[in-house]
């Protein structure tokens, strides 16, 4: 048999297809991230605490609502999107408000709110927490309800955006260790793809191929080319450009832009929802799964260029590759050789692979 | 009321009488992850298990009114600069005479120094290194539940005995995993198993499926997983998902806790051996307990860890109710002194080292259809008597052991 630098070439290619699988997650979370930043100049860093929620809802469904893992697929991209599109209107559009009433509604309504479930109702602190959430988040809305609604396109800095999703992101990670702790849950694969195949080349048997990763390879192209043609060929697509250039001009034309923006928050974390669910039956299902995952993800990001939605696409499932190729030769640096690439390509350019430089 | 009354005419009979004791208040501290990766394994179930002995031992008799028991707890983060920080601000200005549990190796090993310097007491539970009863030892501590070479005693020459005497390891890469690596590749030498090779896991790692494959292109009969918590989970999903255990390799997970096997689901994890000083689920006594502990946190058993905590607290209390004294010094050489018995672990003792000896169980996750509740997930195959399982004071190198 043919070897590479000592390596059976046939272990390499089952190595290097792993590889790809691990690409597929990073696909799907840069390309949400991606999608959130060209729009909304929003860094979410809330989008690992979002991603475990997609498994920890897919976990739910099965064991309080008896719903299995495909419908899982649909139903929790959904629910966690729905999450989502409260979370922009009432936390993250109001950073460029002009006026601050809403705010301030909200986080009264939901300090009161937790007040009385947590002292009046004496429920545990994660559902009173949740409860006074939910309590704040109806407040704020009935406030806002039928109000002109303020303009959100004025650009306000990284910085604040980027800390309120930490915050966020937190917080998330905290209500679901306090209630289910963190040794994890268990979640199967769905009998559907169970087992899996004995790959081969030229006789050679490579290895063995579980269908799940089979499926996730296929589930995860599926979704990143549809939002791509989406993004880029259609006229919604051509709407949600238009917006990130200018969001004014866009707006005077009639297009609802606030509007656009918070379901493009709600799509790109439903897709980190998406990744959520494929990663559960994987993965170990646990509040820090999105912890540990968001570092890499957000290097993929930054070498792919900030907002170019082929370049997360790209560079996510090249950097699975690159990462898969380290840990055959070299295991211990493959935690570290996705930041090597990304120190890298900053310093030939400075705005990623596919980002334009501004 | 009336017993507010009794207690208050008996403290004015006693006072009046001029014979009264004096008062003895002490101190402990549950030190340990509350938040993070082992926050499952320590954390509150450890705090519980403090508060619940003290309860018990004073409905016991273990300990009379003359004894006031206080616990305290503070998380650790598993980082050793916050562990000193809160354990020197606890002996230092809070009066805390015990630290209890801190699990991570690191901190351990960190706790272990303040308290010597300080003259206080250590009764570890958490952590895995045997460095704390080895070139590390100190007069004040105590490292009470488990340790890496009773893992790798118990877990590695188990398998070897069932004929697995190849192995190659999955090591998480850091000193906890290396150690681990190093003392169950020296048991299954030892029992005449050859070591194949290892592979350096980055920690913490969420994709294992490369370093499996690497694992079984070795033909070895067992895959050793130098790992804990979300690694280990992590592990031996993924060796599920790709057929490695229905190839004919074994897994065998060297530091597994019943959370581990709660969360990888019996379906995943059966046929799994592992290796525990004290099961919920092996006599009336440990059940009793058990059922009384998970009443009071969310329906969880509790694992060794939890279990190694209230232990050391009863005996703990009942040196200095034996010394009517908190002097750490004569408390701990009345621990060495008094054999150990309790519902949890049996009878024991607590060596020159400060090495607590008791037997160790060796365990196989059940299939499905064998578990007959929520937490039924193991069977016990052997339980493996102290001595078998812990260094040997001969081997010790440890400076207190005097050797003849």
């Amino acid at each position: 048999m043919i070897t590479i630098f000592g390596v059976p070439s046939a272990a390499l290619f089952g190595q290097l297809l792993l590889g790809l699988i691990n690409g597929s997650f990073y696909a799907i979370l840069s390309l949400g991230l991606a999608v959130i930043f060209g729009l909304l100049n929003i860094i979410n860093f809330a989008h690992g605490a979002l991603y475990m929620m997609g498994a920890f809802v897919a976990w739910m469904l099965l064991n309080y609502l008896g719903i299995g893992y495909w419908w899982a697929l649909i139903l929790a991209p959904v629910i966690v999107g729905g999450v989502g599109i409260l979370i922009e209107r009432n936390y993250i559009a109001p950073l460029s408000f002009s006026d601050q009433r809403q705010s301030f509604v909200l986080i009264g309504a939901t300090a009161i709110g937790f007040l009385v479930l947590s002292f009046g109702f004496s429920l545990s602190a994660t559902l009173a927490f949740v409860g006074a959430a939910v309590i704040g988040v109806a407040a704020a809305s009935i406030y806002a309800w039928k109000r002109p609604s303020q303009s959100s396109t004025v650009h306000v800095d990284h910085l604040y955006g980027l800390l309120l999703t930490f915050g966020l992101a937190l917080i998330i990670q905290g209500l679901f260790r306090n209630q289910y702790g963190v040794s994890g849950l268990p979640y199967g694969i769905p009998p559907q793809l169970a087992g899996g195949q004995q790959i081969r080349l030229f006789d050679a048997p490579i290895m063995f191929m579980p269908n799940y990763r089979a499926w996730v390879i296929v589930a995860s192209l599926i979704v990143c080319l549809a939002t791509w043609f989406m993004i880029e060929k259609t006229k919604l697509g051509a709407y949600l450009r238009a917006a990130t250039e200018n969001p004014t001009l866009v707006s005077a034309f009639g297009v609802n832009v606030p509007l656009m923006i918070t379901l493009t928050y709600g799509f790109g974390v439903a897709l980190a929802a998406f990744a959520g669910v494929l990663a559960a039956p994987i993965y170990s299902v646990n509040p820090n799964m999105g912890a540990d995952l968001i570092i890499v993800v957000f290097a993929v990001v930054v070498i792919g260029g900030m907002g170019s939605i082929l370049g997360s696409i790209v560079t996510g499932f090249t950097l699975g590759l690159v990462e898969g190729f380290t840990k055959v030769f070299y295991p211990e640096a493959s935690s570290t050789v996705i930041f090597v690439i990304m120190v890298l390509v900053l310093l030939v350019k400075p705005a990623g692979l596919f980002g334009r430089a501004s | 009321m009336t017993g507010r009354t009794m207690l208050a005419a008996v403290a004015l009979a006693t006072l009046m009488a001029g014979s009264a004791e004096a008062q003895i208040s002490v101190k402990l501290g549950v030190l340990n992850d509350r938040s993070g990766v082992y926050s499952d394994i320590g954390g509150e179930g450890s705090v519980l298990a403090a508060r619940m002995a003290v309860e018990d031992a004073r409905a016991q008799k273990i300990i009379g009114d003359d004894i006031k028991v206080e616990v305290i707890a503070a998380d650790h983060q598993n980082k050793p600069d916050v562990g000193s920080n809160i354990a020197r601000q606890w002996y230092d200005q809070d009066g805390v005479d015990v630290i209890l549990d801190v699990p991570t190796s690191s901190v351990a090993l960190a706790i272990n120094q303040i308290t010597r310097e300080k003259n206080k007491v250590f009764l570890n539970s958490g952590a895995a290194t045997s460095d704390l009863t080895g070139t590390q030892c100190s007069p004040n501590t105590v490292h009470w539940t488990y340790d890496m070479v009773q893992l790798a005693n118990v877990t590695g020459g188990a398998m070897v005995r069932q004929g697995g005497d190849t192995w190659y390891f999955l090591t998480a890469d850091y000193a906890f995993g290396h150690a681990l690596e190093r003392d169950t590749a020296a048991v299954v030498q030892k029992n005449g198993g050859k070591i194949l090779g290892s592979v350096k896991t980055p920690f913490p790692s969420n994709d294992f499926s490369s370093f499996l494959l690497q694992a079984q292109a070795s033909k070895a009969k067992v895959i050793g997983l130098a790992n804990a918590g979300g690694d280990t989970v992590n592990s031996i999903k993924q060796a599920a998902e790709f057929g490695i255990t229905q190839g004919g390799q074994n897994l065998a997970g060297m530091l597994v806790f019943v959370n581990d096997v709660k969360a990888l689901g019996l379906k995943t994890a059966q046929g799994l051996v592992f290796s525990e000083t004290f099961y919920w689920d092996e006599n009336d006594q440990t059940r009793a307990w058990s059922k009384r502990f998970g009443e009071r946190l969310n329906n969880r058993m509790p694992n060794m860890t939890n279990a190694g905590v209230y232990s050391s607290v009863i005996h703990y209390l009942k040196a200095v109710a034996a010394e009517k004294s908190k002097d750490p010094q004569k408390v701990l050489a009345r621990m060495k002194a008094m054999p150990t018995e309790d519902a949890l672990f049996g009878k024991g003792s607590v060596r020159a080292d400060g090495r607590k000896m008791h037997d160790a169980f060796l365990l196989e996750v059940k299939k499905p259809e064998e578990s007959k509740g929520d937490w039924d997930v193991a069977k016990i195959l052997a339980k493996v008597p102290a001595d078998q399982v812990f260094r040997p004071l001969s081997e010790s190198n440890c400076p207190l052991v005097k050797k003849s």
